[in-house]
C-alpha cells in the first residue's frame, strides 16, 4: 500500500520508495490528472501533488482513486512503461556534446585517483538518467554516474557557473541551464541549450529521460 | 503607461505566479500575499490574475501619463495623489500626469497597487511576476522603469472592500507533516509552546525565524523531494524557514509542518520582529 502524506492544505506527499517508481507515477499522474492539479513534482522517493483550489479531502479522493488505477502495475517496471523513457519521453538518449576541458578535471582525476583520460571516459561511458530538477529552472539531476567518480563538490562554492558548464558532484552529474552560482566540479562544457523559456517545454531535459555525453 | 519614480526599498511586478513547472525546477512564484493582491484587482475591475505592483515597506512614488483608476491594498500606507491623502481598499482616480506618492506602512510588510488594465509587462512561462528565486519574470523595480497598461473593459462594480487588518501578535495554524516523524514529539510541542521571531534574513523566499530550536530524531539526510508553499523546513540548525511564494520547487531538509493556507497571508505580512504564534491544528 502506497503512504500518501499530507503537506498542508492543498498538497500531498506520495511515497514510492525508488526513483524508478517515482518516474513511472510521474507519468501516470500526467496523463491522467485532474485538470485542477497544478503542480506534480517527482523526488528521489517521492511524488508531490499540489492542487491549490481544491480542499484537502478531495484531493486525497482524487488521488487515491488514481492510485487505484495506477496499481495495475505502476510499481513494476515495463518494457514500454514510463521510466523505461517511453510515454511522456523520447526512448532516445538525449546526447550532449561535451568539450571536456573544465576548470576542475585535473582535480577530480587526482580526487579519483585517475588519469584525465579516464575521467572523461568514465563520465561519458557512464548511462545517465534525468533523475529530478531543482536548484534552478532546467537544472536536471542527472543519476547513473560511474562511482569511481563520486567526488565531493567544492569547499568553497564559485560565485558564477557559466551556462552550458557540464559538472559532478557526489552521484550526480549535471549541465548548468543559466549562469548560476555553484558548488559543483567542472569537467566540461557544452553547446546545447538545456533551458529555453520560449521553447514548449522549456527544459529539454525532464524526469525519466536517458542523457549521454560525447566527447567532442 | 506608469513610470516608477521611486520603487521604495524593494517593489517588484506580481501576478498569481506560473504553476505547472514546478517539475522543470520553476518556483511558482506570484504575489507574497496573493489575497490582497487579487483584491486589489478586483478594486478597480481586473481579474485577479492581472499583475500588479508588490511593494515592500512602501515608500513609493508612480507618475500616470494618462488617467488611470487605481487601488491599494495589504499593509496599510498613508498615500497621496497631487498632495490629496486617499484611501487604501478603494478605486482611486488618478488624473493624467498625476503621481501618486506611498508612504511607510504603520503595519505589515507587502502593499499591493493594481491599475486597471493590469501591469502589461511580457509574461513569462505565463505569468508576469518577478521571481527573486531563479530571475524569471521582470526585473526589480528601479527609478525610471516604464511599465506599460493593458486595457479592460469590465466594470468597476466595487468602491470600497473592507480592510484586513494584520495582526501585531499573529495566530498562525499549522498542519503536521509530511516529515513530522523525523522531529522528536517534543519538536511539535516546542513549535507551538513559544513564539517564533521572523528575522532579518526574511525574503520572498521564505521566512526564516528564530526560536526554540526543533530537534530531529533522525540525523540523516532526507532525500530532496517537492515542497508546498507553507512548509516549514527545517536544517540542521532547528530554526525553522517558511517557504514563501519564490520557494525552491523541491528541497532536502525535513518538512515538520505546513501553514493553513488561510494563514499565508498573513505570514507573508510579517515584518521582521513580528512574533509567530503557531497552533497545532487537529
Amino acid at each position: 500500500m502506497t503512504t500518501i502524506r499530507r503537506a498542508g492544505d492543498h498538497a500531498l506527499l506520495i511515497e514510492t520508495g525508488s526513483l524508478a517508481a517515482s518516474h513511472r507515477l510521474d507519468s501516470f499522474l500526467r496523463a491522467h490528472r485532474f485538470t485542477t492539479f497544478d503542480d506534480i513534482v517527482p523526488g528521489p522517493e517521492t511524488v508531490l501533488v499540489v492542487s491549490s483550489r481544491t480542499p484537502y479531502a478531495r484531493l486525497h479522493q482524487q488521488v487515491t482513486a488514481l492510485l487505484e488505477e495506477a496499481s495495475l502495475g505502476y510499481l513494476e517496471p515495463s518494457p514500454t512503461g514510463p521510466g523505461s523513457g517511453a510515454g511522456v519521453v523520447s526512448p532516445q538518449p538525449v546526447e550532449v556534446r561535451v568539450d571536456y576541458r573544465g576548470e576542475d578535471l585535473a582535480e577530480v582525476a587526482e580526487l579519483a585517483g585517475m588519469s584525465v583520460e579516464e575521467v572523461v571516459s568514465r563520465h561519458s561511458g557512464s548511462e545517465f538518467l534525468v533523475g529530478w530538477l531543482g536548484f534552478a529552472p532546467g537544472f536536471a539531476y542527472l543519476v547513473g554516474l560511474d562511482p569511481a567518480l563520486h567526488v565531493p563538490r567544492l569547499r568553497v562554492p564559485r560565485t558564477s557557473v557559466p551556462a552550458g558548464a557540464v559538472a559532478i558532484a557526489g552521484p550526480y552529474s549535471a549541465v548548468y541551464p543559466a549562469a548560476s552560482p555553484g558548488g559543483w566540479r567542472l569537467l566540461g562544457r557544452t553547446d546545447l541549450r538545456v533551458w529555453d523559456v520560449e521553447a514548449e517545454p522549456p527544459s529539454l531535459l525532464r524526469p525519466g529521460m536517458r542523457v549521454r555525453m560525447i566527447p567532442v | 503607461m506608469m513610470e516608477v519614480v521611486s520603487p521604495g526599498a524593494y517593489a517588484t511586478i506580481q501576478d498569481l505566479g506560473r504553476p505547472g513547472y514546478a517539475h522543470l525546477g520553476v518556483p511558482r512564484s506570484g504575489a507574497a500575499d496573493s489575497r490582497s493582491a487579487a483584491l486589489a484587482n478586483r478594486l478597480v475591475g481586473n481579474p485577479e490574475s492581472a499583475a500588479t505592483v508588490e511593494l515592500t515597506f512602501g515608500g513609493a512614488v508612480f507618475r500616470f501619463a494618462a488617467g488611470a483608476w487605481v487601488a491599494l491594498t495589504g499593509a496599510p500606507c498613508p498615500a497621496r495623489i497631487r498632495g490629496r491623502f486617499i484611501g487604501m481598499y478603494a478605486p482611486q482616480w488618478i488624473p493624467e500626469g498625476g503621481e501618486l506618492q506611498i508612504g511607510l506602512p504603520s503595519s505589515g510588510l507587502r502593499t499591493y497597487l493594481a491599475v486597471r488594465g493590469g501591469i502589461d509587462v511580457p509574461p513569462v512561462l505565463g505569468s508576469r511576476s518577478t521571481d527573486t528565486l531563479s530571475g524569471l519574470g521582470p526585473p526589480p523595480l528601479t527609478p525610471g522603469t516604464i511599465l506599460p497598461l493593458g486595457i479592460t473593459n469590465d466594470p468597476i462594480t466595487t468602491d470600497y472592500a473592507p480592510t484586513h487588518p494584520i495582526p501585531q501578535e499573529p495566530r498562525i495554524g499549522v498542519i503536521r507533516g509530511p516529515r513530522d516523524d523525523w522531529f522528536t514529539p517534543q519538536a511539535l510541542i516546542d513549535l507551538c509552546a513559544a513564539p517564533y521571531e521572523v528575522t532579518q534574513d526574511t525574503n520572498r523566499v521564505g521566512a526564516r525565524l528564530s526560536g526554540h530550536p526543533l530537534t530531529r530524531r533522525h540525523p540523516g539526510e532526507l532525500p530532496s523531494e517537492g515542497m508546498a508553499t507553507g512548509s516549514i523546513q527545517v536544517p540542521p540548525s532547528g530554526q525553522p524557514i517558511i517557504f514563501l511564494a519564490d520557494h525552491p520547487p523541491t528541497g532536502g531538509y525535513p518538512v515538520i509542518g505546513v501553514i493553513r493556507s488561510p494563514d499565508l497571508p498573513t505570514v507573508a505580512q510579517s515584518r521582521p520582529g513580528t512574533h509567530l504564534h503557531f497552533h497545532l491544528l487537529p
